[in-house]
């Protein structure tokens, strides 16, 4: 199972790279649904990182089930297929509403480091969150440090 | 014909005058020859003031996530030009290794240089001015025990006339301010905390918009500002427009996570490589002064 999530993530990264190089006609409406679903795939990261974060800042009492749950739904985000709505030239410099950096699609791009070394710091999650709060908590700063190691290169700061 | 003649050399000798006064206004500054004698340095306390100052973010390798190698490199793209760090590690000839400690604490609290000149204000030398004379002596403890690199340094790529570091002088004079920015009566937590934010943290220099020769505005302290180079602003941090609680702040300034648990990007997240390592009383501290009402 592992062992597929890693190959099927792997694949996912460079995906991304590939489409870089792929050079279709993509029109603007394209682009917006893409922009949409890839916000909203992030929003759903948040959305189950807030679980585990509540139990790792003792705002909720740690529930091993649910902390699990929490776990395996952002390994199975990272599992799902993204190049669709990675789309090269739907990046910031050319489109209002998305906050992705062209440099996510430049040469010498490291996107897809990035995203293994998230996909690592997610199985590190998988491994801990059911199995005590002190494990959750230890894997917290590994995985918020990993989306932001990404967020910091491809993400434009915006308020 | 005589007159005119004797009015220009007055007017020569006037204006002579009034450049010697003020180059002389706008000299370099420089700390008293005794400016740290009566302190012991405390190198372990040191590695604090380290982390509070975020000298690493600047000083490594671009790229590097290694806090203790300070070889410099990293670029600063600024309205005025590109700007390149120094190597800072403790190497003699290309490094800092060779200065003495008075030299290194004049470079950060005077942005003055060994050399007598004055240092751009990309070193953000304008908010390490009010850091405690201790804390800065315990600090330069501390980077004499870091690692000598021989990376040699690269010059900045900055035009005429923000080139002549002679012309700084004045700037300095115009918009640096010794004083704290806010001077109302504190808890002794909130007055860690503006020592924290207004001193030794710079958040000021990235959060504080600045007007058109780079000076910033006071009366917007903190209130957000384009960051230069890119598309992107620094948020609005003042407590009406960041609604967050002192919990919420320090997990921020711990994990990057913010109570949505979205995570920081951009530059934020190397001041989080910094704060995370800053003890709980000081992430504290840091929300009791974001969290005052005289900030807004
Ligand atoms: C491989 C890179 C990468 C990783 C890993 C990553 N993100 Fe993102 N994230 C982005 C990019 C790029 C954007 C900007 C998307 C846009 O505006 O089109 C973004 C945007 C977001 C947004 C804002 C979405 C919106 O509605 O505007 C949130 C929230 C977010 N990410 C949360 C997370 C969390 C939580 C994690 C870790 C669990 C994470 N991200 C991991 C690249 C990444
Ligand atoms: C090098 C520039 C820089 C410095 C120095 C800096 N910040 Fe930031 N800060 C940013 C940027 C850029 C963001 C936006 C992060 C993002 O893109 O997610 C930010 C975001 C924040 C936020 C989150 C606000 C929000 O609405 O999401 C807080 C809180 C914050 N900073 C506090 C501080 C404090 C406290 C300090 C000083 C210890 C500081 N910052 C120093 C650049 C900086
Ligand atoms: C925001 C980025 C930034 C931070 C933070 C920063 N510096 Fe610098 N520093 C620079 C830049 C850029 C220069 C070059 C200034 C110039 O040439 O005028 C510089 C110059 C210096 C110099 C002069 C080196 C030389 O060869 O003349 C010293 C010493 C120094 N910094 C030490 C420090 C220390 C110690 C800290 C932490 C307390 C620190 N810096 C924090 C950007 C930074």
């Amino acid at each position: 199972m592992r062992k597929t999530l890693m190959t099927g993530l792997a694949l996912c990264a460079l995906s991304v790279g590939q489409l870089a190089i792929a050079d279709n006609h993509i029109s603007d409406k394209q682009i917006e649904t893409a922009v949409k679903a890839r916000k909203a795939h992030m929003q759903l990261y948040a959305f189950h990182l807030g679980t585990l974060g509540a139990m790792a800042k003792d705002e909720a009492p740690y529930d091993a089930e649910a902390a699990q749950s929490a776990a395996d739904a952002i390994a199975a985000l990272a599992g799902l297929p993204q190049s669709g709505y990675w789309l090269p030239g739907s990046d910031n410099g050319s489109f209002e509403n998305t906050r992705a950096l062209p440099a996510i699609w430049a040469e010498g791009s490291d996107v897809g480091k990035k995203a293994q070394e998230f996909s690592a710091a997610v199985m590190a999650m998988q491994t801990a969150a059911g199995s005590g709060v002190d494990g959750l908590k230890a894997a917290m700063g590994p995985l918020g440090g990993a989306c932001s190691s990404c967020h910091k290169e491809y993400r434009q700061s915006d308020d | 014909m005589q007159l005119t003649r004797r009015l220009i050399v007055r007017l020569l000798i006037f204006g002579g005058l009034l450049c010697v006064l003020g180059l002389y206004l706008t000299r370099p500054q420089q700390l008293p020859a005794d400016a740290l004698a009566d302190h012991t340095p405390d190198a372990t306390h040191g590695a604090v003031v380290y982390a509070a100052m975020g000298c690493a973010s600047c000083h490594m390798a671009p790229k590097s996530e290694d806090q203790t190698v300070l070889s410099g490199g990293r670029s600063f793209v600024t309205d005025f030009g590109t700007f390149y760090a120094p190597n800072i590690s403790s190497d003699v000839d290309h490094g800092i290794g060779g200065w003495s400690d008075l030299d290194i604490a004049n470079a950060i609290v005077e942005g003055t240089s060994p050399g007598g000149q004055h240092y751009f204000p990309v070193f953000p030398y304008g908010s390490y001015l009010r850091a405690e004379l201790s804390d800065v002596a315990d600090l330069i403890a501390h980077l004499r025990q870091l690692p000598a690199d021989s990376t040699p340094n690269r010059g900045h790529d900055v035009s005429f006339p923000f080139n002549i570091r002679t012309s700084l002088g004045g700037w300095k004079l115009l918009f640096l301010r010794d004083d704290w920015i806010i001077t109302d009566t504190l808890t002794p937590q909130q007055e860690r905390g503006r020592e924290l934010v207004e001193a030794l943290g710079h958040c000021g220099e990235c959060h504080t918009p600045r007007n058109m020769f780079g000076g910033m505005k006071w009366d917007a302290w903190l209130a957000g500002a384009p960051i230069p180079g890119s598309k992107g602003r620094t948020p609005d941090i003042r407590p009406e427009k960041l609604q967050w609680s002192a919990g919420d702040i320090v997990a921020y300034l711990k994990t990057g996570l913010t109570p949505e648990y979205d995570s920081a990007g951009g530059e934020m997240v190397e001041v989080i490589a910094n704060t995370s390592q800053l003890p709980d009383s000081d992430l504290e501290a840091i929300a009791a002064y974001l969290l005052m009402p005289a900030l807004n």
